[in-house]
């Protein structure tokens, strides 16, 4: 099981889309986790055969356990393999369990995924690259196929559920992304009634709010604010979508996104990871982690890889790609811990300011609150202008105010000119 | 006769599958109320262009705000081609 975030520990298998004697390849997706935030997809982390698959359906299982064994090319089939231990506090299952971590991850750089960590200990970035992730930035994955109307959307081990449990599936009203009905969801109706549990939305707050208090816990915040000017880049963005089909038009937010990757470029100290053992690694790569909010509630914050190099048309796309593929819970487990440093936009419509919680191990977060029409001094004249309130968290372990900044200076500079990002 | 706001109620809920369409009120607001937010309008926007065809620039998204000011407006712009 793959680092799932720093808020998530564990999850429990309800889809396995590989059987034994499978040929896989780095980058596959080949199983579905639920976790208190929601599906998530497990990729491989290398090429070779499927032995044998460890852990069952609906089965909980913490980060670090084995959930297959997949033989490489050459490679004989091993003895023993180790039984992963359930998740604590879950039910006692049958034996089973592994996907092994990839041995060499921990040397690659921070924003690369690295090995699951032992569990229980805190969550650390993910496995290998995969293949998928190695492709140039403009290339998305494949947009996640709209959901029918009135289809029910159920994972396998939450179907299987249902039945041995006598849930009437219809009367279900999912908890999921796109109210795809969970195995929690499930197992929720299921319990007697005098039996209390939580519901998975319930689940998802606990999660976010552990994640959140060790954050305020271990990270000493310190924040910078600025009111920035964004006639510019509102009116950039008119001219250039007057006459674009919508398909192609571009939001505020990804300016805002590219702003933070070119500033965050500019200024590494606010870009990278750390860790109690190895303390700050600055990332060669800026992965921006974009903050989703769930409908129905929650948030995840997925990584838009490398994002750098993209051009703003493929950050849109990269965006757009995350957003649909978070609402409709196909996101990848690597994507929800490769990021280097996390951007929050409240939108168009919402409050002035946010100021956030840095997300560990990242150090820092960008948050930008609406849009709204203020009285603003240009060339010595009051005129109104749209503004948005930029807070920097920042981790007082690896920056102090003069590092924070450099970093806002960087962004409001760029988004003067959004003609050049 | 194309039915302008079966079309929208649709392509709504393939944007926003938790929306029951029996709920949606005729004066909800995509954002105020449905809770859509900038991605999702879009889109919406995306959608209903392929779909029908009609060209709605961003000047004209407070028109679709609602299911009453969408199907006016859309069976306009088909109208006017």
């Amino acid at each position: 099981m793959p680092s799932l975030g720093a808020d998530m520990e564990a999850g429990r298998l309800v889809e396995w889309m590989i059987a034994p004697g499978d040929t896989v390849h780095r980058g596959d997706v080949v199983a579905a986790v639920e976790t208190q935030k929601g599906a998530i997809e497990i990729e491989v982390f290398q090429d070779g055969t499927v032995q044998e698959l460890l852990a069952d359906l609906g089965q909980e299982l913490p980060v670090g356990a084995p959930l297959a064994v997949i033989l490489g090319e050459g490679e004989a089939p091993s003895e023993a393999v180790p039984t992963p231990k359930p998740a604590p506090g879950a039910a006692p299952k049958p034996e089973q369990t592994t996907l092994t971590p990839e041995p060499e991850a921990a040397k690659q750089p921070v924003g690369q995924p690295v090995p699951p960590p032992t569990p229980p200990a805190a969550p650390e970035p993910t496995p290998t690259v995969p293949e998928a992730a190695r492709k140039p930035a403009a290339q998305p994955v494949p947009p996640v196929a709209p959901a029918t109307p009135g289809a029910l959307r159920i994972s396998p081990a939450a179907r299987a559920l249902a039945a041995e449990r006598g849930v009437d599936l219809a009367s279900l009203k999912g908890s999921g992304p796109g109210g795809a009905i969970l195995y929690a969801d499930v197992e929720h109706a299921a319990k007697p009634a005098t039996q209390k549990t939580s519901s998975p939305l319930a689940e998802m707050r606990k999660a976010i709010a552990a994640a959140m208090t060790r954050s305020k816990q271990t990270i000493p915040h310190f924040y910078l604010s600025e009111t920035i000017d964004v006639d510019p880049a509102i009116a950039f963005l008119e001219a250039r979508n007057a006459d674009l089909p919508p398909a192609e038009r571009v939001l505020l937010g990804a300016l805002f996104i590219r702003a933070t990757v070119l500033a965050a470029q500019q200024v590494p100290a606010i870009n990278g990871h750390y860790t109690d053992e190895a303390g700050f690694k600055p990332s060669d790569m800026v992965n921006p982690g974009i903050a989703i909010a769930l409908r129905g509630g929650g948030l995840v914050a997925p990584a838009l890889r490398d994002a750098s190099g993209m051009t703003l048309d493929e950050t849109m796309a990269g965006m757009r790609d995350l957003v649909t593929r978070a609402r409709a819970g196909r996101l990848r487990a690597s994507e929800m811990t490769q990021g280097t440093i996390t951007i929050s936009s409240l939108g168009e419509t919402g409050a002035e300011s946010m100021t956030g919680v840095i997300f560990p191990p990242q150090v820092a977060i960008v948050g930008i609150g609406a849009p709204h029409l203020r009285p603003w001094v240009v060339e010595g004249a009051v005129v109104p202008r749209h503004v948005v309130t930029l807070t920097l968290s920042a981790d007082h372990r690896v920056s102090d105010g003069r590092v924070a900044a450099k970093f806002i200076a960087a962004f409001e500079e760029l988004m003067q000119k959004p003609e050049a990002l | 006769m194309t039915d302008y706001r079966a079309i929208y109620l649709e392509e709504l809920v393939r944007v926003a599958p938790d929306i029951d369409p029996e709920t949606v009120g005729e004066n909800d607001h995509l954002q105020d109320d449905l809770e859509l937010d900038s991605m999702d309008v879009l889109n919406l926007v995306t959608a209903l262009h392929e779909r029908l065809g009609v060209d709605i620039p961003e000047r004209d998204y407070p028109r679709i705000a609602t299911l009453a000011q969408a199907v006016v407006y859309l069976a306009e712009k088909s109208a006017s081609g």
